[in-house]
């Protein structure tokens, strides 16, 4: 019984963490380019759910909306940053954090409008609506495509990061933003892509969770929580961090819920209490002042 | 000073008998935007004067309620309705607050947030606290030998109460430790260099925002009879925060205002549509996009008022 279970939880653990991933690896960019913790970056998760399922309302197909839906959240993320984020660029960027937490509220009430206040459940596409059992635990397959399709992203990233031109540009970006201006790149065009690429991130988080977790306007401020935790614990503005995070929220949660279900909201506020304890800036970040 | 004195003074002496002319719901208001008042002039003080913006201001709130709800259902009393839910509280503040000003700025923000919202995950599986319904059923206190089940002394009470928390925050701006958290606002590293233990006075700020957001929380469970654990969702401390910006960040009076601005804002709108979060978003981008200075910033532009 125990290693079946164990496995189970560890695997649950598993795709929930690679959603925290894809959700705070464009938490941790946006701040590393903007300096602003997007505080509505869960709203861009629960976009991107509501995304996806009118887009499969429409089109009847799983994989259309895993595309349509981050372009459609990407494109909200574009605009929120030219309209609403870059006139605060010479103020402090507290200012810009309060802005986005503003937005929170016209998001989920906007949803609320558009698509009422119920639960609604995105079915997962046909191919993964079956189980698998590995090790004498079932797995609903979807759970395996999503840690496959996390991990692969994962991968594309730091490709695009450290291999391309582009990911040049952003990191000699978040290394020192007016360095990077003089040598000739045009920053603002530079900082609009990277907060609408976190946004279409934050919109596919939301289409890939869909099918495990349903979707309701307030998912987005509750999401918040643990991928600020992920990043807390990760380190702010790192890639690694963000992966390593959210892994171990991931799990901290997973089994949190599993062996201490009186208890298991508190898991992850334990870990981030010991690691901020131990190196306030988190496992992969810079140390901080 | 003593013109304020005396503005604060007959400010009072109107709230004290607005119930006399007004009917059960305007003043239902009246108290909310009280004890929302202090609420927010707590945050305010953090962060108008000592600039650690805390999105777990909640937290405080939460655990004030908490208490009084717990202890007054002993004894209703001075002590478990007040005394010791703000003792509480400033243990609660000495703790978050140790581990959280080791990092400013938006790491601040994020752990500040992320502990509120740890009581909101204990207070909502714990069965003692009642779980997700939370405490119900609080009685009102009696002081002084006066039952304050009676609307009336109720009122009174928490007229004087929060007065003398908006006298408390007013001094303790107007104190050296205010100026002192001022210049910690300006330039940190300087007020290190001249000599000041910056992290000490940091979270005697913080314990002293806790303390009076405590109360605010006592009364707050007093006033409805009741506490949930949504008190300490980070909303609520976003919340207060919108309304120390739609008053004016800096000005303690402003967080007033704000308050009376957003319940009333509330009220109003509520009545009418349903559309109240998207109107209470939007004012709020608007606010910091337009009026960083908030109706106070805006007011002492037009007319040159002077705070």
């Amino acid at each position: 019984m125990f290693v079946p279970d164990f496995f189970g939880q560890a695997l649950n653990g598993l795709s929930y963490g690679v959603l925290l991933f894809l959700l705070s690896v464009g938490l941790t960019l946006i701040f590393g380019m903007l300096d602003v913790v997007n505080l509505a970056h869960g709203s861009f998760y629960m976009l991107g759910a509501y995304a996806g399922l009118a887009t499969i309302a429409a089109l009847g197909n799983f994989w259309i909306a895993l595309v349509v839906a981050p372009l459609v959240v990407g494109a909200i993320g574009a605009v929120m940053e030219r309209l609403a984020l870059r006139p605060l660029y010479r103020r402090s960027p507290l200012d810009q954090v309060l802005l986005t937490f503003g937005f929170i509220y016209l998001f989920e009430d906007l949803v609320k409008w558009i698509w009422g206040g119920r639960i609604r459940s995105i079915p997962p596409p046909d191919v993964f609506s079956g189980s698998v059992t590995i090790l004498g635990a079932t797995i609903p397959s979807y759970r395996l495509f999503v840690i496959a399709f996390g991990f692969a992203m994962a991968v594309a990233l730091w490709l695009l990061i450290e291999r391309t031109r582009l990911g040049s540009i952003i990191r000699a970006g978040v290394f020192d933003a007016e360095m990077t201006a003089g040598l000739g790149i045009n920053m603002p065009v530079v900082f609009t892509a990277v907060f609408a690429f976190g946004a279409a991130l934050g919109g596919l988080s939301g289409v890939v969770a869909g099918p495990i977790q349903s979707a309701s306007p307030p998912m987005g401020a509750g999401i918040l929580v643990p991928a600020l935790i992920v990043v807390v614990v990760g380190g702010l503005g790192s890639l690694k961090g963000s992966l390593a995070g959210s892994l171990i929220i991931g799990q901290a949660e997973t089994f949190g819920k599993a062996w201490l279900p009186g208890a298991s909201m508190m898991m992850i506020y334990l870990v981030m209490a010991a690691i901020v304890l131990l190196r306030p800036q988190g496992l992969f970040g810079r140390p901080l002042k | 000073m003593k013109v304020k004195l005396l503005a604060f003074a007959a400010l009072a002496v109107l709230v004290a008998i607005f119930p006399r002319f007004a009917g059960n719901y305007p003043v239902k208001l009246l108290q909310e935007i009280l004890i929302w008042g202090i609420f927010a002039m707590s945050l305010d003080l953090l962060m108008g004067y000592a600039g650690m913006v805390s999105f777990g201001h909640s937290a405080f709130f939460g655990i004030g309620g908490y208490t009084a709800a717990l202890l007054l259902a002993g004894s209703p009393g001075l002590l478990t309705g007040l005394v010791l839910p703000a003792a509480v509280s400033a243990v609660a503040a000495l703790v978050i607050g140790f581990f959280s000003i080791r990092v400013s700025g938006v790491y601040f923000i994020m752990l500040t947030l992320a502990f509120s919202q740890m009581f909101y995950a204990v207070t909502f599986q714990a069965a003692w606290l009642g779980a997700e319904d939370g405490i119900v059923g609080v009685p009102r206190p009696r002081v002084l030998g006066v039952d304050l089940a009676q609307p009336a002394s109720f009122h009174l009470y928490l007229l004087v109460v929060v007065g003398l928390a908006a006298l408390f925050l007013w001094s303790v701006v107007r104190s050296p430790f205010g100026h002192v958290l001022r210049g910690i606002h300006d330039n940190e590293a300087r007020m290190q260099a001249v000599g000041y233990a910056v992290d000490r006075y940091k979270i005697l700020a913080f314990v002293l925002a806790g303390v009076v957001a405590g109360i605010g929380g006592a009364l707050y469970t007093q006033l409805v009879g009741s506490i949930t654990p949504d008190a300490f969702l980070w909303t609520t401390s976003g919340e207060a925060l919108l309304m120390v910006i739609i008053g004016g960040t800096g000005t303690l009076g402003g967080a007033v205002l704000g308050a009376a601005a957003f319940i009333l804002l509330q009220s109003l709108v509520s009545s009418y549509t349903e559309r109240w979060m998207t109107i209470l978003g939007l004012t709020f981008i608007l606010f910091v996009l337009f009026a960083p200075g908030g109706i106070v910033g805006a007011l002492r532009g037009r007319i040159g008022l002077r705070a």
